[in-house]
């Protein structure tokens, strides 16, 4: 099976500082990678190449190849908004619209020509079901957004993320923000979507890398230090900076 | 007190004590001078306020008690001030638009905008009045009459529409200073989340900045429409009439207003000692027309933030 997202040697400047150093590296499909490595380690940064978000930053500079099912992405003839509609992102901090809960994914679906009523409510009932928030918020489709509460919040930005059917759903410490309880949903949740979904996740949580993902890859400054399946890197990595920091001796 | 006795210790004490009493005073002042500009209007101008003089067209000698009346005055105001709001909003917040989402941040061009924006604040108001008149009324109006073959002056002369598009001159860097500010205070994660599903910068705009921005934009207009509805200097040579019999009925009809109203009971009157009543309480009216205003844009601010909290 042709890997889902490939890099081969992906440097990324900002400026003058080298935040990802020759990164190459092949994540599966349907499988959850989980990204971890200290803070500035280029983790989010690489993560940001795979849905281009990192154009809205000026002097970025980007060298090297990077394939989403196969195609190059980093050429400036490519089509971004596509790209988006295909690899979805999860922000660490919650971000719901200001508008209702309905509303929120109505949008996501009409910037993609989704706005027949029927299909719309259509699409709203499943994106819900599929990030499991639909039993705690369907009385209540046409209220605000900004009264669920943080975890919430989160399960309906998967919801909208997941309404215009994604291949890949990136996110960046989804549940860095939330309360042991809701950070637990947030995980089933991944586990879940884990079966239709190819998923890339940052975290800071090395317990949450080990329960959820398949493969983990440990960055350090901006190297792509080791790469593979979870309980090989957690239980005997390979090279001594992986261990000295999944085993909380730095970072 | 703990440690009186240490002097640093009533050293910093005096100088706290002396840090309440300056502060406090100078919002004392503040205070006592609104509380005395307002009692003065007061007192003086309701007796001469009346149902009749805010709802009748006063006759030619509007200095005199028994005439005196204000109803085409609070008319004039009321649309000079409008008409002002519908030109200067559309302009001032595509520019500010442009300026904050499209404009290279750093870039000398944007720098140039931006300090035009801010000296364009700084002009005194009159000069605006000049330029409403050599501008709007002698090259723009006569130019239409010259296009449109008019036997007369028809657009070549004052008006409420030149007196009105002067005063959205004015007013303009209050706008786009306002919409700008509540343009950078969108959290950047909706910008992002936007994005990252698919939509295009202009479609973020539309569809999450701009209605997000709504309350910010409108209290730029609330400002706009505050410095604009005293101000009398733009209008003097671009619209406002000494006395008209006829209330006006097209935008190229010039009009009556409180403010210059004022100026002229003030200054032109016969008999000082009987006009002030009058003058006075055109002010009061002048003072009830601007926050009507006001709380009518609040009102509308108060309604927009409530349902942006509670959207459906």
């Amino acid at each position: 099976m042709a890997p889902a997202i490939e890099t081969r040697d992906l440097t990324l400047h900002y400026g003058k500082i080298r935040a990802l150093d020759a990164v190459t590296l092949e994540i599966p499909e349907r499988r959850v990678t989980a990204f971890i490595g200290p803070s500035g380690c280029g983790k989010s940064t690489l993560l940001r190449c795979f849905n281009r978000m990192n154009d809205l930053i000026d002097g970025v500079r980007v060298s090297g190849s990077c394939r989403v099912s196969g195609e190059d992405i980093l050429g400036s003839g490519l089509d971004v908004i596509a790209l988006r509609k295909r690899v979805g992102m999860v922000f660490q901090k919650s971000n719901p619209f200001p508008r209702s809960i309905h509303g929120n994914i109505a949008y996501a679906l009409g910037l993609h020509g989704i706005r027949e009523r029927a299909a719309v409510d259509g699409a709203v009932e499943r994106s819900l079901r599929s990030a499991a928030l639909w039993d705690e918020v369907k009385d209540r489709l046409h209220e605000s957004a900004m009264r669920l509460s943080g975890g919430q919040q989160q399960r309906l930005c998967i919801a909208r993320a997941i309404a215009i059917q994604p291949r890949i759903l990136l996110m960046d410490e989804p549940a860095s923000a939330l309360d042991p309880v809701a950070t637990a949903r947030i995980e089933e949740l991944i586990l879940e979507l884990r079966r239709e979904y190819t998923l890339v996740i940052v975290t800071h949580n090395m317990q949450q890398a080990t329960r959820i993902s398949d493969f983990t890859a440990f960055f350090y400054l901006g190297k792509l230090i080791e790469h593979g399946p979870s309980a090989r890197v957690f239980t005997c990595p390979d090279r001594k900076e992986t261990e000295d920091y999944v085993t909380g001796r730095f970072g | 007190m703990t440690g009186g006795s240490d002097p640093g210790v009533r050293g910093r004490d005096v100088a706290s004590l002396a840090g309440v009493a300056l502060t406090g005073f100078a919002t004392a002042l503040l205070l006592v001078l609104l509380v005395a500009i307002l009692g003065v209007v007061a007192v003086q101008g309701l007796p001469a306020l009346s149902w009749r003089f805010i709802t009748t067209i006063p006759r030619r000698d509007f200095f005199d008690a028994e005439s005196a009346a204000v109803l085409p005055m609070i008319i004039g105001t009321t649309v000079r001030v409008l008409l002002m709001t519908v030109f200067v909003m559309p302009v001032g917040v595509i520019t500010a638009v442009y300026l904050s989402e499209y404009a290279r941040a750093g870039s000398r061009y944007t720098q140039a905008v931006r300090a035009a924006v801010a000296n364009l604040a700084g002009v005194p108001s009159i000069v605006f009045g000049l330029f409403g008149l050599g501008f709007f009324i002698n090259f723009a109006g006569r130019g239409l009459d010259r296009w449109t073959g008019a036997p007369g002056p028809v657009w070549g002369q004052p008006s409420v529409l030149w007196a009105s598009l002067t005063l959205a001159v004015m007013t303009l860097p209050v706008v786009i200073v306002a919409t700008e500010e509540s343009l950078r205070s969108i959290p950047a994660g909706l910008r992002e989340a936007s994005l990252a599903l698919g939509a295009t910068k202009l479609q973020t705009l539309t569809g999450i900045v701009l209605p997000n921005a709504r309350p910010g934009i409108l209290t730029g207009g609330i400002l706009a429409i505050s410095r604009a509805a005293g101000e009398v200097a733009p209008i003097l040579f671009t619209g406002a009439a000494y006395y008209l019999a006829r209330l006006p009925g097209r935008l190229t009809d010039q009009f009556m207003d409180l403010g210059y109203h004022s100026y002229v009971l003030a200054t032109q009157s016969p008999n000082v000692g009987q006009t002030r009543p009058i003058l006075f309480a055109t002010v009061l009216v002048l003072l009830g027309l601007t926050f009507s205003l006001n709380a009518l844009a609040i009102i509308v601010r108060a309604r927009m933030r409530r349902s942006l909290r509670a959207a459906s």
